[in-house]
């Protein structure tokens, strides 16, 4: 039976504001698909987003939502779960929002251990304000303010997960629908910060200027250009130059921040009986 | 006032009237001289079922009280002068999107890092115009710590009942001096609640004004899954740029303050038979004024003397009200004159208007103000 999107978008809300050939709708439908898969209740689940085309997806989804400022939505969705840990968040965030402005941000949710699911949104570029480019535009490509190639190195989101301590860490593509939106769910049914790197295109700032071709195109790239992690392991590294490594990269078991401070509670409260 | 006597410094006052208030969460980031409140709160907050968090940096601090304030916890946090330029950002989004916290500004000089030790108050204006675009502020500044106590209450109250956030502007001197105060027994103070809707959650429209100025807040997780947005945005919350329903909204923010000022002005208004000078201050330097208006009233020379406890909005009436009775109106504050810019605009002319200015770190004395009275009178 086909999925019931309606069923978790805003009634009057669409058309979105995304271009053509863009992929944020692809993502969009694969977290409410992993929602759905997830079993989340509407009422309880807090949807936080940044500034940014993929950060106004939160208008569109029917849940708790909040749109923040540029860079901040990890430390607004932090007050918000360490308020009522019974909530499920999810953080939507561009990969200039989630990495440049707000690295400080994501770092430190990695480091806390908090129980929050970020989605990048990683399409290499600052799409709302025109192509400048953003922590993950590879070196040497153009941007409108790299007009002679982009002189900076990119960031590699998993490896930068990885580093500040996520405990769920993976990546997939906006082609790779299907395991994006299982490991989206899994990153939800995780206790702990789960972040889930997803590849996406902007055909409109990235794509044409760097002459990648039509958001379709861009998308079977994505399908020339990965491969998956197991897969990965059996090749040469000479196989492997030039592909983008997808999968579940960490899975780690580790006391969550709210849980870690609702035992501080138990200890230092004089009644026993947790929050209030 | 009834209760239990302590002996506090101001920045503990803060802490324990935040909890006194209803406040049961708090994010911060260090800061001299603000500290305090944050340990203070750390220690404090589980105890009673509340979350203390020490935020990766001021910014995210901000956003993290305003996130839990969305979920309906009364929430705070503390800083000092960069802090509080750093806080700014994000209180802009809580006067946008109208949602209730309390920030704490302990005074510092400076520009930039300045006198990190040293008391100023010389972020009156930061409080007034520091975020970008018009937009609603309320600032109290108390002289004493008993006085912080009550004014910390009455900012989370002013913050829930107007849903806008609240800036407290103490500064180094009576955020560290201890005093003896007495914590009022619960119920003594009234503590107010931020309106929550009554209608069921298909009906709310979350900017709605039809019943009021201020519109009534939902928690976040209570089933009616609204949106926020920092965009310009329509009684539903949504964004849009239509002229017609920004104006009317841009308005509204500002008329949240203008048409409740009976709420929210506070003032001490000494007036003196005969008085051709009038002295206006706040915080800290408003004791040292008060010492030298006796020493000045000994010498014969009467002064009127007013007192902002609510510092934003400024008390024009009275200050208007001063500038028709007296020739010269004294304005003592640890900056180089900012509150004497509202102070020139109120007189208009009809007085003379001097500062007793200091900015180097150091309390304003009674000796520096008594010289002034006496030159001027």
């Amino acid at each position: 039976m086909a999925f019931d999107y309606a069923r978790y978008i805003r009634p009057g809300k669409l058309p979105h504001i995304w271009c053509p050939g863009c992929a944020h709708g692809i993502v969009m439908k694969a977290i409410l698909r992993a929602v759905d898969r997830a079993g989340l209740d509407k009422d309880r689940t807090v949807v936080v987003s940044g500034i940014g085309c993929a950060s106004r997806m939160p208008g569109y989804v029917d849940f708790n939502t909040l749109h923040t400022t540029h860079g901040r939505a990890l430390g607004f969705a932090t007050g918000v779960k360490m308020a009522d840990p019974g909530l499920s968040v999810l953080v939507v965030a561009g990969d200039g929002d989630a990495l440049a402005i707000g690295g400080n941000h994501f770092i430190h949710a990695c480091r806390r251990n908090i129980d929050i699911t970020l989605v990048v949104f990683n399409n290499s570029i600052y799409g709302m304000t025109g192509g400048q480019f953003s922590p993950a535009t590879p070196h040497g490509m153009l941007a409108s303010t790299t007009p002679y190639g982009n002189p900076d190195y990119a960031f590699d989101v998993v490896e930068l997960a990885m580093g500040a301590g996520a405990t769920f860490v993976s990546r997939s593509t906006a082609y790779h629908v299907l395991p994006l939106e299982k490991q989206i769910a899994e990153g939800i049914g995780h206790k702990g910060f789960a972040v889930i790197d997803a590849l996406c295109t902007c055909p409109t700032t990235f794509g044409r200027r760097n002459k990648l071709g039509s958001g379709a195109e861009m998308l079977l790239w994505f399908k020339d250009h990965t491969i998956g992690l197991k897969a990965s392991e059996n090749l040469p590294p000479e196989k492997r130059e030039g592909r983008i490594i997808t999968g579940v990269f960490r899975r780690e078991v580790k006391p969550e921040y709210c849980e870690e401070y609702g035992k501080i509670i138990e200890k230092v409260r004089p009644v026993r009986g947790g929050r209030e | 006032m009834s209760g239990r006597e302590v002996f506090y410094q101001g920045n503990e006052a803060v802490a324990e009237a935040a909890l006194y208030a209803g406040c049961r969460f708090f994010a911060g980031y260090p800061i001299t001289p603000s500290t305090e409140v944050a340990e203070f709160l750390s220690r404090r907050l589980p105890m009673i079922g509340g979350s203390f968090i020490q935020m990766e940096d001021e910014i995210s601090a901000m956003a993290a009280v305003i996130g839990a304030s969305l979920v309906g916890k009364k929430s705070l946090t503390a800083t000092s002068g960069p802090g509080y330029s750093l806080k700014m950002e994000n209180m802009g989004f809580a006067c946008m999107t109208e949602v209730p916290c309390v920030v704490v500004n302990v005074m510092r000089g400076g520009p930039s890092t300045g006198l990190p030790t040293g008391p100023s108050q010389a972020d009156v204006m930061q409080a007034r115009w520091g975020t970008h675009g018009d937009h609603p502020a309320i600032a109290l500044a108390p002289s004493s710590v008993q006085e912080i106590f009550t004014e910390t209450v009455r900012a989370f109250n002013l913050s829930e009942r107007l849903r806008t956030p609240v800036s407290l502007l103490t500064d180094e001197i009576i955020g560290h001096m201890r005093e003896k105060i007495t914590i009022p027994e619960a119920g003594e103070l009234e503590i107010w609640d931020r309106p929550r809707p009554v209608v069921p959650p298909e009906d709310y429209r979350p900017y709605d004004t039809s019943a009021g100025i201020i519109p009534p807040m939902a928690d976040f997780g209570m089933g009616y899954r609204w949106h926020v947005t920092g965009l310009n945005h329509d009684q539903t919350g949504f964004p849009t740029n239509k002229p017609e329903l920004v104006q009317p909204e841009e308005e509204r923010l500002l008329a949240k303050i203008t048409s409740n000022l009976s709420i929210i002005e506070k003032y001490e208004d000494i007036r003196r038979e005969g008085a051709r000078v009038g002295m206006i201050s706040y915080g800290s330097s408003a004791r040292s004024c008060k010492s030298a208006l006796s020493e000045a009233l000994s010498e014969g020379i009467s002064v009127d003397f007013l007192r902002p406890v609510t510092l934003w909005p400024f008390p024009e009436r009275a200050a208007r009200e001063m500038a028709d009775r007296v020739d010269v109106i004294i304005v003592p504050e640890m900056n180089l004159g900012q509150m004497i810019l509202e102070v020139e605009r109120c007189a208009g002319g009809r007085a003379e208007v001097v500062g007793v200015n200091r900015a180097d770190g150091e309390p304003i004395t009674p000796a520096q103000i008594l010289q002034r009275i006496r030159e001027v009178a």
